[in-house]
């Protein structure tokens, strides 16, 4: 195949200061009281808890499950958006949150993290965790494909991919740290975007490369997704993943989300954190804005007992 | 039976070429030696200032961008021609303004000197006036010269020759054009250097030499917004007139001492006179 | 919250994806008639910086290293333009006052600080930059009451530069031989120095570093309506132990400037403001012999062309015209956008300038903040009026302003030509008038035809075309791919109009020195 070496031309270019600049003064808004509280528990509700180990087990899941569904002993604090779990694992969450629960199970398909094995594989994977109850997908796309220019043949797996999920909702997983640069990933975003649905996702990272999701890289592809937007009317959600740990951060991420694509993206059919330590910081956030004490961390269940 | 001598129209030198004042005026000068007639020089006119600020500004675009080497080749060239037509232009300052011999070859080879040394600064002053800035942020960060544009000069009585060159030699090295008004009391050496700057390499229009006086042309330097620098010898209630007048549009406005040690000026500084520092930021990213 | 009906969209199939119809630089900017909602559904809740600026309830004149009373008595109120209210007195200095700082002055030079070892200039300077970084905080709260600015920009900007540009110049003190390229240097003596309202605490820094650096001493007039900082930092002054004299501030308008301007002991002027004043000081000190370093106004041009990174450059167009309320010298006050972007680089700015937060200064979340002064505002009104009468179109953002305190919208004039008076005069406001181009030379041509040259931006991802840009445009500072980026060690000034000498940087200490 032909690489289309247009693509870049297409979408421009970014550049890395200017938009490390640009995400640093969102750092800098300062939210308190009542729009704090707001921002927090809008958060929980964004949060797909993840747990994506080898020595994960359906105990393990099973906890994740509970967690997710009341992350917090404070009855107003509300469920996370999902459980994330690798494909194996999605039976017995499945099991776990039955049939009808607010919260959704996702899988992270296609030989995570890598995508490095035969597509006909990463579909059958796809298929399998769908057919166990997978509410949604998120696959990787193959970065060896888009670092090699080969664009066409990374969409088409993408759109395979969409086939595969059916009536599940896919995120697709760019992994910015290997793509390596802003202009990588906005083409990417770009490549993606034009092979999912409305309503699907773009993500950042799988979590196990060095660089995950940073402000900056979740800016790069929040202004691709309002470019794509405003030019064709199609809506496609963002879940930035991996490293994000605390609340104030996950508020910085939300202030980027509310001054790049308004109010229509502060909601989780939008946005989602892929995140495991990140809900208990924002419930003891939550506990702390509402008693105005400081929190321990042995208040909050599943939490380890250091920051 | 001896021949008679035919004797040469001295002209202004404006845009590569020479001529006389639009208005046709002019004013003898005297044989410094026998006192006779020597010849009508060219009382040049506000006008013809004007026009001359136009030649130098078409010229001076062209002038600036050429490679700074390129700029320090004509001059070293403007050099040689000096040298080798120094006969003359020791006799045009013997004749018409009273240096004696010893003198006059001294302020000759001053000047040629002097050029020579310029010539030589062409390619290295912005080396030595510019750097990089080490910013404290992700940016490449540098500063360079340019030249100012077009530059006014108003050459001291004497000495005739030399103080002239030390005033252009600095403005044209950078890249300025310039408009000069020679020396009032003895403008036949500015003349002279016309003839040689014409059969040099410089482009007609980077350098203009101009006659007449002072008390004329004094205003008009003042005050017309296209000259962006004065370098002049002139008495204060002129120095005034210059400043006052060119605040009008901000101009450079440098006063000079007329006994100034003009052969062994601080070349660099009186290049810094007519350059805009310009500094440039650009970040450093992938 | 309303939430748009989602359409189903099958996915692509191959063949098609290549007809992206993603195209950033399409020409026709939303065609799918989507729009982006920035409403009400999360606010910020206000978050006032509470730090206490400790202002006084009066201010004295700062002579001879000791708070002195003016000889009239005379004083004037300092207003907090954010909400129309008294802060403090400054006290008016005479002419008497002003010859007694400079008495002052030549004294602290000819028995202290002129014949001081640069090194133990230097201390000094490092003193001072660590005192002012110690009270940071309050001098932001205090330059953000007193000028209008954002908490967040005196915050983050203005002080901590300032405090680096004390340390910046106080490395140079002992280091002039290697600064600069001469056989002698010698500090010009005592050195007057007349500052605007845009920066006050800044331009202080700004002037009084490499001046001290060089071994001047100085007289110093702040603004009349921003004082208090220069008043703060004489207490800083007197807690670095600055040898009495060597600094002096005298407060007051323009009387007092003329008197400090023509003094006979000014070996040397340096003055920030507007062309206009600039000027009238060149002409009042015609023949004097002074040296002279001007910063005046600028009209700059922001060029963006189609390859550009486009939503950096609208980050960049929105940081240069609204950064401090525009009240910026070197503000990129015209946007050249070339043609074939525009429509959608218009709207792109439009949809930023809708998110800034507009109000309360004090509050850390405010972008931009209060218009200096009634009459500035009314100025800025004015010629905004004027614009579209000349046929400009009109666009402010969405924002609410504060009932009192002086308060203007970032506001963009589109359609606008070279001869419109929006284009060619300084309105030193939130206003940006936006020009088109088609070819980088008539970019360049444009952004020369101007009386002033003090910076300049460009916006490409090529390379040779930035430095062709950047060579081509008469202007002391080209940002390319960034603007409105400030450093003690980059020098700062005009071409033209703008000015002459720098600011900043090694070629700022030329200016502060006698070289022979």
């Amino acid at each position: 195949m032909v690489p289309l070496l247009r693509k870049q031309s297409e979408v421009g270019p970014v550049d890395q200061v200017g938009i490390e600049e640009r995400v640093a003064k969102f750092t800098t808004r300062s939210i308190k009281k009542k729009s704090k509280l707001w921002g927090l528990m809008r958060a929980v509700t964004m949060v797909d808890l993840t747990t994506l180990e080898g020595k994960d087990t359906p105990g393990k899941v099973i906890s994740l499950c509970h967690k997710a569904l009341t992350p917090s002993d404070d009855r107003d604090v509300p469920p996370a958006a999902a459980v994330c779990v690798y494909p194996a694992m999605v039976r017995h969450a499945r099991k776990e949150l039955g049939a009808k629960s607010p919260v959704r199970i996702a899988s992270v398909a296609t030989a995570f993290p890598s995508g490095q094995s035969p597509l006909k594989l990463r579909l059958e994977e796809v298929k399998r965790a769908v057919g166990d109850g997978a509410d949604e997908i998120d696959m990787v796309i193959n970065r060896g494909l888009f670092l090699s220019g080969e664009y066409h043949a990374m969409q088409d797996e993408i759109v395979a991919v969409v086939e595969a999920c059916g009536k599940a909702t896919l995120k697709v997983i760019l992994e910015v740290g290997e793509l390596e640069t802003y202009d990588h990933i906005r083409v990417a975003s770009f490549l993606a975007m034009e092979a999912i649905r409305e309503g699907d996702f773009i993500k950042t990272s799988t979590g196990k490369v060095t660089v995950n999701a940073t402000l900056a890289n979740t800016q790069v592809m929040l202004e691709a997704i309002r470019d794509y937007y405003l030019n064709t009317g199609r809506a496609i959600s963002m879940k930035p993943a991996g490293g994000i740990r605390t609340a104030k951060q996950a508020l910085h991420f939300l202030v980027a989300v509310k001054e790049t694509l308004g109010d229509e993206w502060l909601n989780n059919s939008r946005y989602r954190f892929g995140a495991s330590a990140l809900l208990n910081d924002l419930v003891r956030q939550i506990s702390k804005e509402r008693t105005g004490a400081y929190q321990a961390p042995w208040y909050f269940s599943e939490a380890a007992t250091a920051y | 039976m001896s021949r008679l001598a035919i004797t040469k129209t001295p002209k202004a030198y404006v845009g590569g070429a020479f001529i006389r004042s639009e208005s046709g005026r002019v004013f003898p000068i005297q044989d410094s030696q026998s006192k006779a007639f020597f010849a009508n020089i060219p009382q040049c006119t506000r006008k013809d200032l004007r026009n001359a600020v136009e030649s130098a500004a078409k010229a001076g675009a062209g002038w600036a961008v050429r490679t700074p080497y390129n700029r320090g080749q004509i001059l070293y060239r403007l050099g040689e021609m000096i040298e080798a037509r120094s006969a003359e232009m020791v006799d045009a300052l013997t004749h018409t303004t009273a240096t004696p011999l010893a003198a006059a070859k001294d302020e000759v080879s001053k000047t040629i000197d002097l050029i020579v040394h310029f010539a030589g600064w062409a390619d290295k002053y912005d080396q030595v006036l510019g750097n990089s800035n080490t910013v404290a942020a992700p940016y490449f960060n540098f500063t360079i010269s340019e030249p100012s544009g077009v530059i006014g000069i108003i050459a001291p009585d004497a000495p005739a020759l030399l103080g002239l060159a030390a005033q252009f030699l600095p403005a044209i090295v950078s890249g300025n054009s310039v408009v000069a008004l020679a020396s009032e009391l003895a403008p036949y050496p500015a003349i002279v250097l016309g003839e040689m700057l014409a059969t040099s390499d410089l482009p007609g229009g980077v350098v203009n030499i101009i006659t007449g006086f002072r008390g004329e042309l004094v205003d008009t330097f003042a005050t017309h917004t296209h000259l962006r620098g004065l370098d002049a010898c002139v008495n204060q209630e002129q120095a005034i007139k210059l400043e006052v007048g060119g605040a009008s549009s901000v101009k450079r406005v440098k006063i000079r001492n007329a006994d100034g040690a003009w052969a062994d000026s601080v070349g660099l500084h009186d290049i810094r006179s007519f350059i805009e520092f310009k500094t440039v930021w650009h970040p450093v990213g992938v | 919250m309303k939430v748009k009906e989602r359409r189903s969209i099958k996915p692509p199939k191959t063949t098609k994806t290549a007809t992206t119809a993603a195209l950033q630089a399409s020409p026709k900017p939303n065609k799918s008639g989507a729009a982006l909602i920035f409403g009400d559904l999360w606010e910020y809740d206000p978050a006032p910086e509470t730090a206490d600026p400790k202002i006084k309830s009066e201010y004295s004149l700062f002579i001879d290293g000791k708070f002195v009373a003016p000889k009239s008595g005379k004083s004037f109120p300092s207003i907090n333009p954010a909400t129309e209210k008294k802060i403090t007195s400054i006290a008016l200095a005479g002419a008497e006052d002003v010859d007694a700082a400079y008495q002052s002055a030549k004294r602290a030079y000819d028995k202290t600080w002129g014949k001081m070892p640069g090194r133990e200039r230097g201390k000094y300077l490092f003193r001072i930059a660590r005192l002012l970084q110690d009270r940071a905080r309050e001098f932001a709260v205090a330059e953000t009451i007193d000028g209008g600015k954002p908490i967040k920009e005196s915050r983050d900007f203005d002080v901590p530069t300032a405090a680096a540009h004390f340390f910046y110049h106080a490395g140079w003190a002992d280091k002039l031989a290697y600064a600069i390229p001469a056989q002698k240097i010698e500090p010009l003596g005592v050195v007057g120095q007349v500052i605007p309202w845009n920066f006050p605490l800044l331009m202080l820094a700004w002037k009084l570093g490499p001046a001290l650096a060089a071994g001047n001493t100085v007289v110093l007039k702040p603004a009349e309506t921003t004082s208090i900082s220069a008043m703060k930092l004489a207490e800083i002054l007197q807690e670095a132990d600055l040898p009495p004299g060597v600094v002096n501030f005298v407060t007051g308008a323009g009387e007092t400037g003329s008197a400090l301007v023509n003094h006979p002991l000014a070996a040397k002027i340096a003055f920030t403001g507007s062309t206009d004043v600039g000027k009238l000081i060149i002409r009042q000190l015609a023949g004097s012999g002074k040296k002279l370093t001007m910063e005046l106004g600028g009209k700059a041009a922001n060029i963006v062309f189609e390859d550009a990174p486009i939503d950096q450059a609208v980050e960049g167009v929105v940081n240069g015209i609204f950064f401090n309320q525009g009240h910026v010298c070197c503000a990129g006050s015209r946007l050249l956008v070339q043609e074939s972007i525009a429509e959608m680089f218009i709207e792109k700015l439009r949809r930023r300038i809708d998110v800034l937060r507009v109000g309360d200064p004090l509050d850390k979340n405010t972008d931009v903040g209060a218009i200096n002064s009634r009459e500035q505002l009314g100025r800025i009104t004015d010629l905004v009026k004027e614009g579209v009468l000349e046929g400009a179109d009109l666009y402010q953002s969405v924002c609410k302003l504060p009932s009192v305190g002086f308060f203007y919208k970032p506001t963009l004039l589109s359609n606008v030509t070279q001869s419109h008076r929006v284009a060619r005069e300084e309105i030193f406001g939130p206003v940006l008038s936006i020009l088109t181009f088609r070819t980088p030379e008539e970019a360049i041509e444009k952004a020369n035809n101007t009386a002033y040259g003090l910076s300049a931006g460009v916006w490409t991802d090529k390379g040779s075309r930035i430095l062709k840009m950047a060579a081509s445009i008469q202007a002391g500072v080209v940002w390319a791919n960034t603007f409105n980026k400030f450093d003690p060690a980059s020098p700062f000034g005009g071409y033209k109009e703008s000015g002459f000498g720098r600011e900043g940087g090694r070629q700022g200490l030329f200016d502060y020195v006698k070289i022979s």
